[in-house]
């Protein structure tokens, strides 16, 4: 499997941020570089990886599997992430995600058959103080209200 | 003596070394810490909770695998809090429990099912449905049920650590979170079976006991597996006169709780269909079956008329079995054409010892030296239990590890030193790595097949020229190939390796080569799998399990009874003697031993009692280095022999010495009768490198 020169690039760079022997460490950081690429994390990539950094596709998978940011299937060009937990949930996290589930015709961890949007609910993003609060991709919008979430997504080309 | 650290644990005063963890403090006071995920001899997890106790002074409750012991602390593991707290973590693990213990195979003999007893956590406040997933396979021989784990993440480090395979993974979190296989839906691993052991719960089960029994409707009978060479003790659940689990959960023999796949499953040959289970004679040149007292007479007769004989024995059948068929061959047939499968040259590493002292390794060595070194052989296929002991050494002590092989080896990962080589150039290999070596403290070697004759006298050679203690383990193959020798199964050597008297007589090739053979008696061997007999008019009289090509060309048949059906004595690989113990009873055969004192009494030849307890008396006064403490061997310990000491005149041809090389799925004759390694040697992944 070969990835972009920046990547590579990147790769080269952060392997040198461990100690020797434990490259290993590069793993999750190697993880999300190329799933932005690729577009997921596929069993080429893990393999890929795997060989790169010494160690089982196995052990891989027990960390694409833990970390609920890293994903095995393609998602949608937009990535809608709605928290539910207890500080935005108190601010009206749970009305906006039941919204986006009918607007977007989608449920939890689902895309569109067009591909544009996926959606997922998801626990703490660490925003809490400007709850309730969403993540598109990798951008954050605050005290989202129910308007605000479709100019959001209309926003969105 | 390290610094002694005292504490109170349950108002008990207890001392114990600094850096000893509570956990194994407590077990030394006589306290238990109960505890799912923590597990002696492997990395620390700290997954459970179930070993919480409370610390004077410690904001919370405390890990007790994990926090290691400290001057004054004070400990409670019983206290209110402790177990209100384990009964909570109980309760969660049951959270998806689905609680089916009156299926579960682990049922009467499982740790959560003893905590829940004991803690009663038998309510559950969650009223939610429990998430349930199937069961899945993931081999011929390793089940894997989600709801029953506890991810305790035991069997992930055994397979890893412990097997240096690390087949075994835990996928997802939180609920979802699930033990997983190296390849997706199937695993690629040595089929060894130990996460199945080590599994505190029935989350993984074993594919040939599975719902055949619960474990106190069993006999548990303490014996020595009868496969390869490292003399594992492997403890039999009979049922109903048939074998239906082994394993070795109580840590009894030299291997503690290690199995490999033979040892764990491969005891099914006994009870294959094709058992020979009567007597077979040639009548009009086919094999019929027939009486014993038919088929004895036959054998007796010809015995008795005498002529040119050949005896091979064979490398399976007992100390006792192996003594007393030289001594009736020497004796009542008056020949020296005996002779078996020779798989290691033990006869020149015995003399090249001569006059040294503690030159012997054995299997508590491969644990315990600072450096070892591998000659000529895939150790983690061949001796699967010495690469678990040098694997633990790597783990535990640090030892140097050196490889000098012809192919890559698992070995290869932990050792300092790694050349590949040819089979005759070895010792270059070893050479290259000389200035390493002479860096360690000590050393320990094992050398396979390819190292023989003067071979042996060079290495010996070598070891001695580095200048540090050395000690030598000389590979064999089979589970008395050792006994075999030391029991004088050789044309030129009698028992303890003593010359034989009168000239050397025939070897298995010559036996096999000589036209104007008259008698040929192989006990529990199979030559002609790899040899042809060129005498057309000999009698053949085979003594074995199982019709083999060998026993295809005989004119007597004798079935004999298998390892497990036995009393008597082997001796290991590196030269340990133990304790066979009769698991299971024989249908229609007969033990070799009972075979050769019938066929004595036929010719009226007097070998003195046959029984195997009287044989190994006079081998322990006879055979040199078997003088050994009975009460060890009785209580099924290994008593070590030590037969160096002496010059051993062999006329031994290195030639001869060929080990099979078998692999984990594959030793000899016999493992062909076991149809679970032959389903395993045949699932996805089939051997595991």
């Amino acid at each position: 499997m070969t990835f972009s020169p920046e990547l590579e690039a990147r790769f080269a760079d952060l392997l040198t941020h461990y100690p020797p022997g434990r490259q290993r460490g590069a793993l999750i950081p190697m993880l999300m570089y190329a799933q932005d690429e690729v577009g997921a994390v596929t069993p080429d990539l893990m393999e890929e990886l795997a060989k790169r950094l010494g160690i089982s596709v196995l052990q891989v998978d027990e960390v694409v599997g833990y970390y609920s940011m890293l994903h095995k299937k393609p998602q949608g060009k937009y990535h809608i992430q709605i928290c539910t937990n207890v500080a935005c949930m108190l601010r009206g996290g749970a009305e906006l995600y039941e919204h986006a589930c009918k607007k977007l015709g989608v449920g939890h961890k689902q895309t569109q058959a067009s591909g544009k949007f996926s959606l997922e609910e998801v626990e703490c993003i660490g925003a809490c103080s400007w709850a309730p609060a969403i993540q598109v991709n990798y951008d954050f919008h605050h005290e989202v209200t129910v308007s605000q979430l479709d100019q959001v997504l209309e926003g969105l080309q | 003596m390290a610094n002694m650290v005292k504490l109170t644990i349950n108002d008990t005063a207890v001392e114990a070394p600094a850096g000893t963890l509570l956990i194994d403090a407590a077990k030394l006071a006589g306290i238990e810490i109960p505890a799912f995920c923590y597990y002696e001899g492997m990395s620390l997890q700290a997954a459970c909770r179930m070993c919480l106790v409370e610390i004077e002074k410690a904001p919370k409750l405390m890990a007790a695998c994990v926090v290691p012991v400290g001057e004054g602390m004070v400990v409670r593991t019983e206290s209110p809090a402790v177990v209100k707290a384990r009964k909570t973590t109980l309760e969660f693990l049951l959270t998806n429990h689905p609680l089916d213990c009156p299926v579960c195979d682990k049922g009467g003999e499982c740790e959560l099912q003893d905590m829940v007893f004991k803690y009663g956590a038998g309510e559950s406040r969650f009223t939610e449905v429990k998430q349930h997933v199937p069961e899945k396979q993931w081999s011929p021989v390793v089940f894997y049920d989600g709801p029953r784990c506890i991810l305790c993440y035991r069997c992930v480090r055994v397979c890893n650590e412990g097997m240096g395979v690390g087949a075994l993974g835990i996928v997802n979190r939180g609920v979802a979170a699930e033990i997983a296989p190296s390849h997706g839906d199937h695993l690629e691993c040595d089929e060894c079976g130990s996460c199945i052991d080590i599994c505190p719960v029935g989350a993984l089960t074993s594919g040939a006991y599975r719902y055949k029994t619960r474990p106190w409707e069993m006999e548990h009978v303490g014996t020595v597996c009868t496969h390869c060479s490292n003399g594992c003790k492997t403890t039999l659940g009979v049922r109903n006169n048939e074998i239906v689990r082994g394993n070795n959960r109580d840590r009894s023999g030299l291997n503690g709780e290690f199995l490999c796949v033979k040892g764990r499953y491969a005891f099914d040959f006994n009870h294959h269909p094709e058992r020979l289970q009567a007597p077979l004679m040639r009548i009009n040149g086919k094999l019929e079956e027939v009486s014993w007292a038919r088929a004895l007479q036959a054998v007796v007769e010809k015995f008795k008329a005498g002529g040119k004989a050949g005896v091979v024995g064979s490398t399976r059948i007992s100390n006792e079995e192996a003594f007393l068929l030289q001594k009736f061959a020497r004796t009542a047939l008056k020949t020296n054409n005996i002779d078996h499968h020779r798989s290691g040259d033990v006869v020149t590493l015995l003399d090249s010892l001569s006059g040294k002292t503690a030159t012997l390794g054995n299997v508590d060595d491969c644990y315990n030296s600072k450096a070892v070194l591998i000659v000529g052989a895939d150790i983690s296929q061949q001796q699967p239990f010495l690469a678990n002991q040098i694997r633990a050494n790597y783990r535990h002590h640090k030892a140097g590890i050196y490889v000098a092989t012809s192919g890559a080896v698992r070995e290869d990962k932990i050792a300092k030193g790694s050349v590949r080589t040819t089979d005759s150039e070895w010792l270059a290999g070893v050479e290259s790595m000389r200035e390493k070596l002479k860096g360690e403290s000590e050393l320990l070697v094992l050398f396979g097949d390819s190292v023989k004759g003067e071979g042996v006298r060079k290495l010996v050679a070598f070891g001695e020229s580095l200048g540090i203690p050395v000690k030598y383990i000389c590979l064999v193959d089979y589970a008395n190939s050792r006994g075999a020798m030391d029991m004088g199964l050789l044309p030129d050597l009698g028992p303890g390796y003593h010359p034989a008297e009168g000239a050397a007589g025939m070897t298995l090739p010559q036996m096999m080569a000589a036209t104007d053979l008259d008698l040929l008696w192989i006990v529990g061997a199979n030559p002609l799998a790899r040899h042809t007999l060129a005498s057309s008019n000999a009698f053949v009289v085979v003594q074995d399990l199982f019709l083999t090509e060998t026993a295809q060309r005989a004119d007597v048949v004798l079935p004999a009874a298998s390892a497990y059906e036995k009393n008597g004595t082997v001796t290991n690989v590196t030269g340990q003697v133990q304790r066979l113990k009769r698991g299971v009873e024989t249908v229609g055969a007969k033990t070799d031993l009972a075979i050769i004192g019938l066929i004595a009494r036929g010719m009226g030849v007097n070998l003195g009692k046959v029984d195997a307890d009287v044989v190994f008396a006079e081998i322990q006064k006879t055979v040199r280095g078997y003088n050994v403490p009975l009460p060890v061997i009785v209580t099924g310990g290994a008593a070590q022999t030590m037969p160096v000491n002496g010059r051993v005149a062999s006329t031994v041809l290195p030639e001869l010495i060929q080990s099979s090389r078998d692999t984990l799925f594959t030793t000899g004759t016999l493992t062909r009768y076991s149809k679970i390694l032959n389903e395993v040697m045949e699932a996805p992944g089939g051997l595991y490198r």
